[in-house]
């Protein structure tokens, strides 16, 4: 009864969440700037906790992801641009397309240590972008261009609560409590015969999957596409997220997505200074707390239930007085 | 097969820059099992530290000493406030704050210089050719093969014959073993960062004369070829390194050479993918198994 109850309280959070902004943005309170800002958190949360389930969760060591958002964002918009088809079939298109792309760099590198599949797939993400560069069907370095405007407040909503639903869902089934063996040991994990490719793959899989979907979001957001947007800078820009919520921890991933992303809304005009601050927020962070703001803790309605608890022991500390 | 002698010459000379680095890379790696992501970034503060003496009038040799130093002290200094809290901790940890590392100097340096390309000055290395065969040599190549060699015997002696280098070894064999016969360990990481990082300060001297270019995020792309060619010789083995590092070179010519100058730095990472899948020690690597 007390889960329903909680998750009862979840939904009706988001759902008023969800009213208000979408009354906002009908009335104008919220301003184009702040709702490209709005959407850019959307995407960024996507990204941050897919790669937290990657490397927070799985404990490998992935600096991909704005290769696989690339090769979402430009098979979506392949689907929608170039071919004219609806938007729903590029998300599909899109998530299929770097997931395939996740099996292909995965196999072969996830059988690896966590530290050369940081170079393995650093390299894949300069690969994509060189190929992209190449290719003259989604223009080449001057970008892809008329792609339709599709995004809104819903869809960027609706992505983002699938996404986490789908991560925190994954993380608490069998093949979740697998990927956290393979984490804490896989040597361990492997000897309890656990099949930890197989694992890491599907982990790895699955976060490639979620990078394209925020690929093909942002694609149809902006609307043009250039290989330089999908530079080693965006892989970096998630992995500090990550780092500054917390490797393992869902939430964490949320907090830290929102807190960067409004950061550099206030930062955009020093370009160069926000890099640095950003450099010694991430080892600052690393050394000073490894685990991140909120380490592998999560926030729920337990929290709130314990301060409420807290509350309710002192005011009756103060009774008995 | 002039052209193939040609494309060969200049994989050499490029080759010989990224054993430079790879050197440190895997010194690095051996002793404390971290990728040192601010490696590649050392190298460009020691072509910009150069680069500075070279307009202030200096010559190539004390030039090459200044950079070599202000590198060493630069690399102690990242390992005593970035590392070395964290190491024991994390792996994952230690490596973000490697790449925090990098990032900070590629953008401090871009904050304070621009980024703009700068060019050593036109009287600090005059340029003259030589023909052989048909074979354009340039001295360029030749100051690059030099120097590699000197400063790879030097550094072979320092760590198979004097007691500093066999505690090196010792540390990075088993570093606990070797903390119980009373090394200092982390004095040693603290030598290791001091070697790895003036070689750095030498390769970053020999890119920016040899492609006449210092710019803020030229380490990145020689830093990430160099610990490719780390892992394709073996990581760990000094030898293997510089083996790697001719080999990446001259492979990348050689496709570079012969039509596919757009895939040049794809070879490399498709290079990697492919050694650690048939053969992950490294050409000089030794294995060593995994026990729980």
């Amino acid at each position: 009864m007390k889960k329903y109850l909680s998750t009862l309280i979840i939904c009706l959070v988001l759902a008023v969440f969800f009213v208000v902004v979408q009354l906002g943005i009908n009335n104008g309170f919220i301003t184009g700037y702040w709702v490209t800002n709005l959407y850019l958190v959307g995407i960024n949360v996507i990204l941050a906790s897919s790669l937290n389930l990657i490397n927070g969760f799985t404990g490998e060591f992935s600096l991909g992801h704005a290769g696989f958002m690339a090769v979402g964002a430009y098979s979506g918009a392949i689907i929608t641009a170039n071919l004219g088809l609806p938007f729903p079939l590029a998300v599909i298109v899109g998530m299929l397309a770097a997931g395939l792309t996740g099996v292909l760099v995965g196999l072969p590198t996830l059988r690896l240590r966590g530290d050369y599949l940081a170079i393995a797939t650093l390299g894949f993400g300069e690969i994509v972008r060189v190929v992209l560069m190449n290719i003259d069907y989604v223009g080449g370095a001057s970008g892809l261009r008329d792609i339709p405007f599709v995004v809104n407040w819903p869809i960027i909503f609706f992505s983002v609560v699938l996404s986490l639903l789908l991560i925190r869902n994954f993380i608490c089934s069998s093949h979740g409590r697998a990927c956290l063996s393979v984490r804490e040991n896989d040597l361990a994990a492997e000897m309890m015969g656990i099949n930890i490719t197989y694992y890491k793959v599907l982990a790895f899989v699955i976060g490639a999957a979620l990078a394209g979907l925020a690929g093909v979001l942002y694609a149809h957001y902006y609307t043009v596409l250039q290989p330089r947007d999908f530079s080693f800078m965006l892989t970096f820009d998630v992995l500090v997220m990550v780092m500054v919520g917390g490797l393992g921890s869902l939430t964490g991933s949320v907090v830290g997505a929102v807190l960067i992303t409004v950061a550099s809304a206030f930062l955009q005009s020093i370009p160069e200074l926000r890099m640095v601050i950003y450099a010694l927020l991430l080892i600052i962070s690393a050394v000073f707390r490894p685990q991140g703001l909120l380490g592998e803790k999560e926030v729920s309605l337990k929290i709130l239930q314990k301060l409420g608890g807290v509350f309710n022991g002192a005011v009756g500390s103060k009774q008995t007085h | 097969m002039t052209d193939l002698l040609q494309q060969l010459l200049n994989g050499l000379s490029q080759g010989s820059i990224y054993a430079l680095i790879a050197v440190g890379y895997t010194m690095i790696y051996g002793i404390i099992q971290l990728i040192n992501f601010a490696h590649g970034d050392v190298i460009m503060v020691g072509a910009y530290v150069a680069l500075g003496c070279a307009l202030m009038g200096l010559g190539f040799i004390p030039s090459l000493a200044v950079a070599m130093l202000t590198c060493a002290i630069l690399g102690v200094i990242i390992e005593r406030v970035a590392y070395r809290r964290v190491r024991p901790v994390s792996r994952l940890a230690a490596l973000t704050s490697a790449i925090g590392v990098s990032l900070f100097l590629e953008y401090t340096m871009m904050y304070f210089l621009g980024a703009d390309i700068r060019t050593f000055p036109a009287g600090f290395f005059p340029e003259r050719t030589y023909s052989l065969w048909g074979i354009t040599i340039n001295n360029k190549d030749l100051l690059v093969l030099g120097t590699t060699l000197v400063l790879v015997i030097i550094l072979q002696y320092i760590i198979y014959r004097t007691r500093t280098g066999k505690a090196m070894r010792a540390v990075s064999f088993d570093g606990q073993a070797a903390q119980l016969m009373g090394v200092n360990v982390n004095s040693t990481v603290a030598i290791t960062f001091f070697i790895g990082s003036a070689m750095a300060a030498a390769a970053g001297l020999l890119y920016g004369i040899y492609f006449n270019t210092v710019q803020p995020l030229m380490g990145l792309m020689p830093g990430l070829k160099a610990f490719i060619a780390a892992v394709l010789g073996g990581i760990g083995s000094v030898p293997g390194a510089m083996l790697g590092g001719i080999l990446l070179g001259m492979t990348e010519s050689l496709v570079a050479g012969f039509g596919g100058s757009m895939y040049r730095d794809a070879v490399a990472f498709i290079i990697l993918i492919l050694v650690l899948l048939i053969r992950p020690t490294g050409l000089l690597g030794k294995g060593v198994q995994e026990k729980v």
